[in-house]
């Protein structure tokens, strides 16, 4: 860290510090956390040290100064990433830059704070590093040409520190890279201190091409070949081959549980469709959005045991199947539950009475957890009850089906159908009615920043109305809202003051997108 | 069928025509898919019923443990009503008798445990004290009125199963419950008619035989886990029934995991002084633990034993993790399900007498599995070059050899355990316990390896024969014992040899006696000396006792721990030095901590970190913290995610990945 000092200070004409005083400052100040930065923290945890990190914002910056070479080198790409336009490439690699320019930010500051240590009467670096200090916590609409000229102020020391560990002044090297390190600590501590998170402020609705829909995202993704689909199918084959050890475990009173990355689904599948074919069965979607334990037991009570009616609590109706079981020893059901862990089937009492019915004797279960507490969801007395085994089945599958229930940033969002919705209803409305509807959504695009924003009231609409010459008397209007409301366009809301308020429940965007188009049509 | 689909989330599949099937067929069926010509069937059968026979071993032992619990529960139960009984109208004991008693028990923290306790305390209670036992848990009782719902169900259905024997015709009692009002005063009122009918019933009947209960046998409701009832529910139900106390007798029994101090914090003071709380502690589960390995697995009658990697890994995970017995048990049962599947020749493994049979039957195979067996080569190796080759080539002398071995298995396996038990006698009362406090440590650190060569065996050696004469005396005592009781047959010297130390023993104390004597003598003498003759005499004394030779008690000390060793060195080999032991023992602790306490998180994280592991491609091939480009994208993004986490933009991310 030294070297690049006297470099920069020196072309600068400030007071050379000697090298020695140097080191033993940074002898003295080599801090606890630097000292053990070099003990890894294990095989698997191995992301925790600095190095990792070092090398792979090494990494990033290499790609950030280079945004045609990470463009080609990208063989991840979905198709239509090819077909973006220039403009918008370029503007994301600009971007980059200004990203890394910011992670630059934190090289920065620890020769800031050694220089600050040193007490060098430096002014005019000292300005220079406060200058790229406020470059951080501006927006990054910031000029482009100031961002770089920084960018490579800043490159030199940066490179420098780089060049200083080459030269063969060992026992220098040595020290000055475990200076390296604890400032590479003392960054990342820095990095996660500040409470203002800098990522760009871009977001998808700026995006200018255009998004695709739910379905040809889905086609686009299937094309995509799958990586190492050999190495996978010898992990499933390798799956495969325990299926008549768990048939045998169930049947000893054991209940089976997977774990390990990837969507264990095609394996359960395949257990099924190989094994259980001749056993009555039942397969819960866990990861179904609106699965319910109810929903379960009442598949199980209807379609296995044939019963017609309905029970009053879920403990009931748990204990209705205890006795069925109990009664005829030789009935037996196989449970296969995908994502037993799922958002719908995680909740204490679910779990509660799942463990119950699987600790029923003629009922094995199957399942498989992916979320990393799952664990988490029981307590002892649920274990003792669930008796499980553990298996760890990781797949590498993609979690297709798991997550098929999920909108996908990439995709359209439901958006979309309100935004086609509105267009279709207000086509088939008159020009005034058009009109009014068109007033309302102006007047709450203008509001959209106040979020205590009630929404219109009657008589202000009125009032507009009126002077847009839409309406002649305020009972037109009522038809007309009533109108609107039977489509569900607007909503109606009484405020505190028993004003009745008017809003259009659909978010800014497709509101801003609606108002767009109307202007087109115009 | 799929089972895909946007608008259902369960799918039942039945098969086609409804085959009956009896279970155990499929479970022998899945198993003989894998290997047929390993006598799959022989094993499974064998697993059951060694497994059977060691479940019913093992609540044996419970309910052997409970014992003194219970009996000391019924009397207090028995005790609490008998007031009651004699219907007194005093005013005090009407005082009194607005408490309720109540026991608190005590059970631990191993949750898991406790069902099996209340099963069989519930049993014993309707066996000897009433029929009249309701059993609650904190998940069924949210509130009051399903408490009341709860408890008056159990009871009433528990009651028309007592009736039914005598009356034929008790529709008027199985009234559906959930038309009766649960309150305490239809609970009264039931008891009332209850009570009537049994009275009536013994007047007419003449008190029949079978009626152990008593004229009104008190209502005990116990609640399983108290610390886990809302307190209001537990103040609401102690408040009203305090009241109607002398209506119905009832008894509680709260079921407490950690301390009995939980009463005061959950309950006010106003409710606790309506109980009449006297406390019971049930047995720790770790004595519960120890009594299940030493009755379990330091026994010979069980053929399968347990490795020492494998008896580390349950003994862990129980310590460490849950404190469960019950745990501890399934630990078991896997490995012996796991043991019967995997190891072929897992057939022998079973009581001798079958186990020479089998070895007749062996096939071919078998055979060449037995040959393949390391312990096995070993053996074959130690032969002469004849014995050699008629152990490779012929079956019918491989199947005597067998025999034989497997008959010095069982052998080794009986004294082993007693010179165990023996070597625990004088290593459990040693200061600092270098060899553990537990027999288990001891059987482990035996099984590891030869422990004679252990440093703790040593410095235990060492302490030992520093030991005063009569722990020696009462440790060789008990070594008499154990061996006496022992099954063994080669412990007949042994025990003769044990006797005759302990008479040298006893000789030596009556000579000591008189050494004594004629030593004090000599120190009355020198007292007359004068200081400079005494310095000089004691300086001889030191010299003397520096070099003196040992006394007769050292010398015969030495010899016992001597003895002791050799026993040791004779009879405490390793197991995995023995021939065939494959048969018997279970290894593979790695299969039984990823099934019992696996690590998901783990798992996951290295996945996405070292794709390597599974996915066995070069290219993912890397070193130390880095990842490869090549790994598949959520490896990347998981990277990215954790190095920095905050700085990422999702769009920036999603248009322009790595």
């Amino acid at each position: 860290m030294s070297q690049p000092e006297g470099k920069v200070s020196g072309a600068l004409e400030v007071k050379f510090v000697p090298d020695e005083a140097v080191l033993s400052h940074i002898a003295d100040d080599a801090d606890p956390v630097g000292n053990g930065s070099g003990v890894s923290g294990g095989e698997v945890y191995s992301f925790q040290t600095p190095k990792c990190s070092s090398k792979m914002a090494e990494l990033a910056s290499e790609l950030a100064q280079t945004p045609g070479q990470s463009v080609a080198a990208d063989h991840f790409k979905c198709p239509e990433k090819t077909a973006k336009t220039p403009q918008s490439s370029k503007r994301s690699g600009s971007n980059k830059v200004q990203q890394r320019s910011k992670k630059k930010e934190f090289l920065s500051t620890t020769p800031y704070r050694l220089r600050k240590r040193l007490a060098a009467p430096d002014s005019c670096l000292e300005s220079e590093s406060e200058y790229s200090a406020s470059c951080s916590e501006e927006d990054d609409e910031e000029d482009q040409k100031e961002v770089s000229t920084v960018l490579s102020g800043q490159k030199t020391p940066a490179k420098a520190t780089a060049a200083a560990t080459s030269p063969p002044r060992n026992a220098l090297a040595k020290k000055i890279k475990e200076e390296k390190m604890s400032s590479l600590v003392e960054e990342y501590f820095e990095a996660h201190s500040s409470s203002k998170v800098l990522t760009s402020n871009r977001t998808l609705q700026k995006l200018q091409t255009r998004r695709l829909n739910q379905k040809t995202l889905h086609d686009l993704l299937k094309k995509a070949p799958l990586a190492y689909a050999a190495e996978m199918k010898k992990l499933s084959q390798q799956h495969e081959s325990l299926f008549s050890k768990w048939m045998l475990q169930l049947h000893l009173g054991f209940n089976i549980i997977l774990y390990g990355l990837g969507s264990k689904r095609d394996l359960l599948e395949k257990f099924r469709t190989s094994v259980l074919q001749d056993s009555a069965h039942l397969v819960v979607n866990g990861y179904f959005p609106s699965i319910t334990v109810r929903s379960i037991l009442n598949s199980i009570t209807e379609e296995v045991l044939d019963h017609i009616g309905s029970f009053r609590s879920p403990l009931g109706q748990l204990e209705f199947i205890h006795k069925r079981f109990k009664e005829d020893a030789s009935l037996e059901l196989y449970v296969l539950i995908h994502n037993l862990d799922s958002q719908m089937l995680r909740g204490e009492r679910s779990q509660q009475i799942l463990a119950q019915l699987s600790s029923l004797p003629g009922v094995y279960l199957i399942a498989s957890i992916d979320h990393i507490n799952a664990p988490l969801m029981w307590d002892q007395a649920k274990l003792r009850l669930y008796n499980w085994l553990w298996y760890e089945t990781t797949t590498f599958n993609p979690y297709v089906e798991e997550t098929s229930y999920e909108n996908s940033l990439l995709g359209q969002q439901s958006g979309s159908l309100a935004l086609s919705s509105l267009t279709h209803v207000l086509r088939s409305l008159t020009l005034n009615a058009r009109g009014i509807f068109r007033l309302l959504a102006r007047y709450q695009l203008e509001n959209k920043d106040n979020t205590s924003y009630p929404g219109l009231s009657f008589q202000d609409f009125y009032q507009q109305c009126r002077e847009a010459f839409l309406v002649n008397s305020d009972l037109t209007l009522r038809a007309q809202l009533t109108e609107f409301r039977d489509h569900k366009l607007i909503r109606t809301k009484r405020g505190a003051d028993g004003v009745e308020y008017l809003f259009i429940p659909v978010d800014d965007s497709t509101l801003t997108d609606f108002l767009e188009k109307e202007d087109e049509d115009v | 069928m799929s089972t895909h689909s946007i608008s259902k989330g369960c799918f039942v599949f039945k098969p086609p025509s409804k085959k009956r099937r009896v279970r155990q067929e499929t479970a022998s069926n899945s198993t003989e898919r894998k290997n047929d010509s390993e006598d799959t069937e022989l094993r499974f059968a064998s697993c059951q019923s060694l497994w059977a026979q060691i479940k019913l071993e093992t609540e044996k032992i419970q309910e052997n443990l409970n014992k003194q619990l219970l009996d000391n529960l019924v009397s207090f139960l028995r005790r609490s009503h008998s007031e009651f009984q004699e219907k007194t109208t005093e005013w005090s004991c009407q005082m009194k008798s607005r408490e309720i008693p109540t026991a608190a028990l005590v059970l631990g923290v191993n949750v898991t445990d406790h069902d099996m306790t209340f099963k069989s305390l519930s049993e014993v209670l309707q066996d000897d004290i009433t029929p009249y036992v309701a059993l609650l848990e904190a998940k069924d009782c949210p509130g009051i009125k399903n408490l009341m719902q709860k408890l008056m169900g159990q009871l009433m259905n528990c009651c028309i199963d007592i009736d039914e024997d005598s009356f034929e015709d008790d529709s008027h009692v199985q009234v559906s419950q959930n038309k009766i009002r649960c309150s305490m005063t239809s609970l009264i009122n039931w008891y009332k008619s209850v009570m009537k009918k049994t009275d009536s019933e013994t007047t007419r009947k003449k008190r029949n035989s079978s009626s152990r209960h008593w004229q009104s046998p008190p209502v005990v409701v116990i609640f399983k886990d108290m610390e886990s009832f809302t307190t209001k529910v537990l103040q609401d139900f102690i408040v009203i029934s305090s009241h109607h106390i002398h209506e119905l007798p009832l008894a509680l029994i709260f079921g407490i995991a950690t301390s009995p101090m939980i009463i005061h914090s959950l309950l006010p003071h106003s409710v606790s002084s309506l109980l009449c709380i006297e406390l019971f502690q049930s047995l720790s589960c770790k004595e519960h633990l120890s009594t299940i390995i030493d009755k379990l697995l330091l026994t010979a009658w069980c053929p399968f034993k347990l490795g020492e990697k494998v008896l580390k890994v349950l003994i862990n995970i129980f310590l460490y993790h849950d404190f469960s017995v019950q745990n501890f048990i399934k630990g078991f049962q896997l490995c012996i399900v796991e043991h019967f599947y995997s190891q072929p020749l897992s057939v022998l493994c079973c009581e001798l007498v079958d186990a020479k049979k089998r070895v007749n039957t062996l096939s071919h195979n078998q055979c060449e599995n037995i040959r393949r067996l390391p312990s096995f080569r070993r053996y074959v190796e130690s032969q002469v070059s004849e014995n050699q080759i008629a152990l490779l080539t012929s079956d019918s002398f491989l199947k005597e050899v067998t025999q034989k071995l497997l008959e010095d298995l069982q052998l080794y396996h009986e004294n082993y355990v007693s010179v165990l038990r023996c070597l625990h006698v004088f290593t459990s009362s040693l200061p600092k316990y270098p060899l553990g406090k537990q027999i288990r440590e001891l059987h482990c650190a035996c099984l590891e390896n030869q422990v004679w060569e252990t440093e703790e065996y040593e410095s235990s050696l060492q302490l030992a024969r520093m030991l005063n004469k009569s722990d020696l005396v009462t440790m060789l005592q008990q070594c008499v014992e154990i061996f006496v009781s022992s099954s063994g047959k080669e412990f007949d010297k042994t025990v003769e040899k044990l006797k005759e130390f302990l008479t040298q023993f006893q000789e030596l104390e009556a000579e000591a006696f008189e050494e004594d004597v004629s030593v004090s003598s000599e120190k009355e003498l020198q007292k007359k000396t004068d200081l400079y003759h005494l310095q000089k005499t004691l300086l001889e004394l030191k010299e003397s006792r520096r070099s003196k030779k040992l006394t007769k008690f050292e010398m015969l000390r030495f010899e016992v721990v001597d003895y002791i060793d050799s026993l040791v060195r004779n009879y405490l080999v390793p197991a995995d030095h023995k021939t065939l032991y494959e048969v018997v023992y279970f290894n593979t602790a790695s299969v039984l901590r990823g099934h019992l306490n696996a690590a998901p998180r783990t798992a996951l994280h290295t996945a996405l970190n070292n794709p390597y592991c599974y996915l066995k491609n070069q290219a993912l091939k890397s070193d130390g913290g880095s990842i490869s480009n090549k790994a598949p994208d959520i490896c990347i993004a998981y990277k990215l995610h954790l190095e920095c986490g905050r700085l990422i933009n999702l769009v920036d991310w999603l248009e322009c990945p790595f």
